[in-house]
């Protein structure tokens, strides 16, 4: 089939709108001068100044101790739960309630959490914004885990059974090396979802406990400074490179199996 | 009885029980935190709907139907349908721009369909305030595209805080989201049907009208479902882009319960959002039937 030529425009448009802002965004973070709008020159001295900043070496530590905590309880979780789904279930309720932190708007689960929490007077803290960030990353862990159980062989798993093993050393012994690729891939999208949620940590974060997403949040309120650049474009880099290496991966790992 | 029986007995209560057992281990600790912390929670916001605010904060529970007729006042009814018309109009303008974009990029070379899909994709990936900060930095007062119009005698224009730039941002966060479902439809599409419309005399916009678009039909709706999902719930994007006033329902959420203190009001918006999405679903799931 020919491609129109046509298309091209808007093609080519939806990169330049995509990409621009960003493009803009990285190139005044290597500003000499004071202003994030007029370019005086090359300088790196704003990462410096990011270094330095004790305020967003919080909110990084923070978000990576309740990234790190919900990814390691919702890839648990979240893989028992596939399993369980797939192999102990037949109910579509538990289905659909599986999904449902995935679809949920991410403010009407911000809020229900935020009530909870007030109704149990646990006060809040890191503590709580990790539990509230297992909540979606075990929906996410359990999808991927999940897709993968139903391409899965089961007769290797009927074998087993057969053999006498009870359901926990099959689980170990053969569903679980089998289903490794996709729960790194869930833990991947888990952590990722975690460390750029702001939404719901928003809501259940203590004041004096801000994540990264929350630091910045306020520095942007506050107004636009080369600092925020600086740290953005960190962040773009960070990202990009996990995307890129996980994209990597899946194509590895399928050209193996 | 015979042994075989008895052992088949023994063999099938054996199996009874490992079965429960498996549904203890596997269903047990993840359906146990789904209860607590999600069913609960959201169990709890659905019957705040029908209570008073306490004087302090809080809830009264003395029930009341105050909530469901305060939605209809016209301060808050007006807030609803804004951000009705703000999602449709981000959808809409989502659709436009990323259908061509996804037609294009099912029909590339397999190398660079791939490269062009994880280009579309990346920068969701990037976190989200990151992105509409890129936006404040382009459009400010003394931002770039000011400075740029002004070396031309023009300007300076105030570009941001209005709806126009809501829209630009909300279009801007979920384009992705509209793209990868669409390309996933189109790419499905056997392309001897649209040779075969050509061939018999159909000019290119009438192949598109009555076979592309029907086809992709189904990707349609849910890329467009998942622009306007996020985008109507939102309030980050109108709170940063927009001007800080409560221009969308989710602002007037957020402010029920962290500025106002007024939980079941809050919880009785938070209702109405859900419902306008859990209709969307049901058109969406009918959609699909009928495809």
């Amino acid at each position: 089939m020919r491609r129109p030529r046509l298309l091209y425009v808007p093609f080519w448009a939806t990169y330049l709108f995509l990409y621009a802002p960003i493009a803009v965004l990285v190139f005044m973070s290597f500003n000499s001068g004071d202003s994030p709008y007029s370019f005086e020159g090359f300088s790196l001295k704003w990462y410096g100044e990011l270094a330095g900043n004790a305020e967003i070496r919080h909110g990084l530590v923070n978000t990576l101790v309740v990234a790190l905590g919900s990814t390691i309880l919702a890839t648990v979780l979240g893989t028992l739960l596939a399993v369980g789904m797939a192999r102990h279930s037949r109910s579509k309720l538990l289905d659909a309630v599986s999904v449902l932190p995935a679809v949920l708007p991410d403010l009407v689960l911000a809020i229900g959490l935020l009530v909870f929490y007030g109704m149990i007077k646990m006060t809040l803290g890191l503590h709580s914004v990790l539990l509230a960030h297992t909540v979606f990353g075990m929906a996410f862990v359990a999808a991927v885990v999940r897709t993968r159980l139903t391409h899965a062989d089961t007769s290797l798993e009927e074998a087993s059974r057969d053999l006498g093993a009870g359901p926990v050393t099959t689980f170990l012994r053969i569903t679980l090396p089998q289903l490794t690729p996709g729960i790194a891939a869930g833990a991947l999208l888990a952590f990722t979802l975690s460390v750029d949620e702001f939404v719901i940590a928003f809501f259940t974060a203590a004041p004096t406990e801000p994540t990264l997403p929350i630091v910045i949040y306020s520095m942007v309120r506050f107004g636009v400074t080369p600092e925020i650049n600086a740290l953005a474009t960190l962040l773009l880099a960070v990202s990009f490179t996990v995307v890129i290496v996980a994209q990597r991966m899946t194509r590895l790992t399928e050209s193996l199996s | 009885m015979t042994r075989s029986t008895v052992s088949g007995a023994a063999a099938a209560s054996r199996s009874r029980r490992s079965r429960a057992l498996g549904r203890l281990i596997f269903l047990g600790p993840g359906l146990t935190y789904l209860i607590v912390l999600l069913l609960i929670p959201l169990a709890l916001v659905l019957s705040y709907t029908l209570f008073r605010r306490g004087r302090f904060g809080g809830v009264v529970y003395e029930a009341t139907g105050e909530n469901f007729t305060r939605l209809f006042d016209p301060l808050y009814l007006d807030v609803i349908l804004s951000s009705l018309r703000l999602a449709t109009i981000a959808t809409v303008i989502a659709l436009l721009v990323g259908y061509p974009t996804a037609y294009l990029i099912a029909m590339l070379p397999r190398k660079w369909k791939t490269v062009a899909l994880v280009a579309i994709v990346l920068p969701f990936w990037t976190n989200f305030l990151v992105r509409i900060y890129a936006w404040i930095v382009l459009l400010s007062g003394p931002g770039l595209v000011n400075s740029t119009l002004g070396e031309l005698g023009l300007g300076p224009f105030e570009f941001l805080y209005n709806q126009g730039t809501i829209v630009t941002g909300l279009v801007y966060s979920y384009l992705p989201l509209m793209v990868l479902p669409l390309y996933a439809a189109i790419e499905k599409l056997d392309p001897q049907l649209r040779e075969a419309s050509a061939n018999l005399g159909a000019r290119p916009a009438r192949t598109f009208v009555s076979v592309t678009l029907p086809l992709t039909l189904p990707g349609v709706v849910t890329g467009c479902l998942f622009v306007f999902v996020p985008s109507f719930g939102n309030f980050i994007i109108p709170e940063l882009l927009g001007g800080g006033r409560s221009i969308m329902v989710g602002n007037l959420i957020r402010d029920q319960f962290l500025k106002a203190r007024d939980w079941p009001f809050g919880s009785t918006l938070a209702l109405a959002l859900i419902a306008v999405l859990i209709v969307l679903l049901l058109l969406q799931a009918w959609s699909a039937r009928r495809a």
